[in-house]
């Protein structure tokens, strides 16, 4: 990570470093503490200025730092990612808001073709500092185009950097990472999970940007997810519990580059792997993992990796997405097939 | 239409023809909020006050009983859109996208079609959708959950909502391409297609693709924008410095305003894009200048953005209003015509709220139906494997 201007720890430490918040009142505060770190950093999106962003994830920044560092851009996906990356050759650190997952598409010829390609292509002349946030995920019972998860297609992708947050601690440390990183990163946003508490430290950050971590410890088999789904496992690991199962969770964190070690010594430990995701599957990060793990860990698996994910389909009418998305019962049922191999 | 020049606002550099209050530079430079009026080129037939003016190159004779519908359309569609707001409020509905204000540029537009013209909306257009013959309660599983619209697109020639900002307007461009191609313009029997879109799409490339291919095929495609005069939070002032309607002629084709709160002047600007597109004189663009009287959607607060004067100011413009005084004064309709209208209302209303309130679920299979044409062995073993899931864990339950 490429961050030598700005030491955070002290220069945006509140009375009280310890508080109690959501995971969107997190990563708001994240976007102003790297705002007021550094001039460069700036917003762009559609709504993001006076209403604060459809989920007021920018709320207030505006406001306090004028309408030249927060733009409401045009309604257009390629032009906010188009204009970031000449704002980024010029030296700015462009944090770009897609409102929904689903309108991400009209962006992502520039983002492929521009924003990942460009520090290759002038041999490393150029750097694309831009951050791409996405709300994404289902769970919300919203209309089309609003709860999908499309974060495979950048993972794919070289040139980017894939995260995706799932606590607030995370969102607050994870988001300002992203903006000091010279790479471009797509940061995808747990939008289901927005409005879930956490403790946040503002003082001590938690470690590097592009590390899984492990949340939970277990012996009888590995857990590993992102983003919305870490709340799952998380709560599918503490009902096994109940019944005498005792489940490993791993947050991936990093999708692009995966950071597998973790995983990789669990699934030695535990032999057995559920990788959970609403993704659909077919050639997804689940797959990848899936394919990694088979590879490092051969000889140490007990079960055949399986995958919890969405459907190979589009993102179903809200009244079922109940069925579509993971939940703790598949989870667990996984878990029942892999114990029982 | 002969010449270009007769397109537009002949001086590109004139000034903007009303003024506000006291607009701001801003606006002032955007030549738009500082039109409240709509400006010089705004074409008109009835007045917010409810008079009848002429205009020289638009006007339409309208009989008393078509004018008596325009307005039945109007109260029949505020009172679904009411409902359906409401039953969002009840939980009835996840969301629900309110088109108060808009009546008159929706049933102007819609009543202009004819049955053999084709229609592309985006998700705001409930009042095209009754006048292509869609019952609203067709548009409640889109809100509630449900479905994603029940309706037959190609029998009622009207395609499904498309929330994407921009996307249909190139499909619809390559319908009308179709027409044109299967020999379906150059009289007045032919055909033609409209696109709808709001004022923040004139911003997507999608729309702009849209212009040029309709413009360099000809194609039969009757562009109408609803300036609404807001994109969710940003004012139209951040999408252009144009006037919307003048975009028209940097792609070669006329480019009109309209009052989108006049339902004669939009029926009559309306009718006359499409005839043009008929006969072979497409594409054109038509500006509806109107009002967003509501939220974006029910998720939405306005008053993070907006203040309530220009809410007020466009109260006193109401689409239904202005026509119920221009009834009345011409002795068109009775209390008892109004009387029927709102017993009308009412039933509609009734009907939509018993319909909304017991619509099933759709079943688990439909996750998997339809996806192809041709089916996919992958996926149908994947449904497959999560159906014999799922009755396992019912069986499992009892
Ligand atoms: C490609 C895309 N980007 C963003 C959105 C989110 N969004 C939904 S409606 C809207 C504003 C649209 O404004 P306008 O075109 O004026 O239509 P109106 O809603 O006023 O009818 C936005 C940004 C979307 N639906 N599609
Ligand atoms: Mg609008």
């Amino acid at each position: 990570m490429a961050a030598p201007t700005m030491d955070r720890s002290t220069a945006a430490a509140p009375a009280t470093p310890v508080q109690t918040l959501t995971i969107s009142k997190a990563l708001n505060m994240g976007l102003r503490a790297a705002m007021e770190a550094n001039p460069k950093v700036i917003m762009m999106g559609e709504d993001i200025g006076k209403l604060g962003g459809v989920f007021r994830i920018t709320d207030g920044l505006q406001k306090d730092f004028g309408e030249q560092r927060v733009l409401d851009t045009p309604l257009a996906e390629s032009g906010i990612i188009g204009t970031a990356v000449g704002l980024a050759i010029r030296g700015y650190r462009p944090v770009c808001e897609i409102q929904f997952d689903g309108f991400i598409f009209p962006g992502f010829d520039q983002i492929v073709s521009q924003v990942a390609k460009l520090h290759y292509r002038t041999q490393g002349k150029i750097k694309m500092p831009i951050v791409i946030r996405v709300p994404f995920g289902g769970g919300i019972g919203a209309v089309e185009h609003h709860s999908e998860s499309p974060e495979s297609y950048f993972a794919h992708t070289a040139g980017l950097k894939v995260v995706s947050c799932s606590n607030p601690a995370d969102a607050y440390w994870m988001i300002q990472q992203a903006i000091d990183c010279d790479d471009p990163v797509l940061f995808f946003e747990p939008k289901r999970r927005y409005y879930e508490k956490g403790e946040v430290d503002t003082t001590a950050q938690p470690g590097p940007l592009f590390q899984s971590r492990v949340l939970r410890s277990g012996t009888d088999a590995t857990l590993v997810a992102y983003g919305p789904m870490v709340r799952t496992a998380l709560d599918a690991a503490g009902a096994a519990a109940e019944d005498g199962t005792s489940l490993e969770v791993i947050d991936l964190r990093t999708l692009s580059p995966l950071d597998l070690a973790p995983v990789f010594e669990s699934v030695r430990r535990t032999g057995r792997l559920v990788v959970v995701s609403e993704a659909p599957s077919e050639s997804s990060i689940a797959s990848e993992i899936a394919a990694k793990v088979q590879q490092e860990c051969f000889y140490s698996l007990q079960a055949p990796v399986l995958r919890v994910t969405g459907f190979d389909t589009p993102y179903p009418p809200s009244k079922l997405e109940e069925e579509f998305l993971p939940d703790l019962d598949r989870v667990l049922h996984a878990v029942d097939r892999s114990l029982a191999w | 239409m002969s010449s270009p020049e007769q397109w537009t606002h002949p001086e590109p550099d004139a000034a903007p023809a009303a003024t506000a209050a006291k607009p701001t530079a801003e606006q002032v430079i955007a030549g738009l909020r500082a039109t409240d009026e709509g400006g010089a080129d705004l074409v008109q037939l009835l007045t917010p006050e409810g008079e009848r003016v002429t205009h020289p190159d638009f006007d339409i004779d309208i009989t008393p009983e078509e004018l008596r519908g325009l307005y039945r359309d109007m109260v029949l569609i505020r009172r679904v859109d009411r409902e359906a707001n409401a039953l969002q409020r009840k939980g009835q509905l996840g969301i629900w996208v309110p088109l108060l204000g808009q009546e008159a540029a929706q049933i102007g537009a819609g009543r202009a079609m004819r049955e053999t013209d084709m229609a592309f909306p985006s998700y705001r257009e409930h009042g095209i959708a009754w006048t292509r013959g869609i019952n609203p309660t067709e548009l409640l599983g889109i809100f509630r959950g449900t479905d994603q619209g029940t309706w037959d697109p190609v029998e009622k020639r009207f395609h499904p909502y498309t929330i994407v900002i921009g996307n249909q307007v190139l499909n619809a461009a390559g319908y009308a391409m179709g027409q044109k191609f299967d020999g379906k313009v150059g009289d007045d029997e032919g055909e033609a297609t409209m696109c709808f879109f709001g004022d923040g799409a004139t911003s997507q490339g999608d729309v702009h693709e849209g212009f040029v291919w309709a413009a360099v095929y000809d194609a039969p495609l009757v562009f109408f924008c609803q300036n609404n005069q807001w994109a969710i939070s940003e004012p139209t002032e951040r999408q252009s410095r144009l006037p919307l309607y003048q975009r028209a002629r940097g792609y070669g084709f006329p480019g009109i305003r309209v009052d989108g709160n006049d339902v004669l002047a939009t029926l009559a600007v309306t009718k006359w894009a499409l005839d043009e597109c008929r006969h072979g004189n497409g594409p054109i663009l038509i500006e509806a200048f109107t009002y967003r009287m509501d939220a974006h959607t029910t998720s939405d607060d306005p008053t993070r953005y907006r203040l309530s004067d220009e809410l007020e100011m466009w109260k006193l413009k109401d689409p239904i209003e202005r026509v119920k005084v221009y009834l009345v004064r011409q002795q068109w309709a009775d209390s008892e015509f109004f009387e029927s209208v709102e017993a009308d209302a009412d039933k509609l209303g009734e009907e939509l709220r018993e319909f909304c309130t017991n619509m099933p679920d759709p079943p688990a299979e439909r996750i998997f139906s339809n996806v192809y044409a041709e089916g996919n062995p992958v996926l149908e073993a994947q449904r497959d494997e999560f159906l014999d899931y799922v009755s396992g864990f019912a069986g499992g339950e009892h």
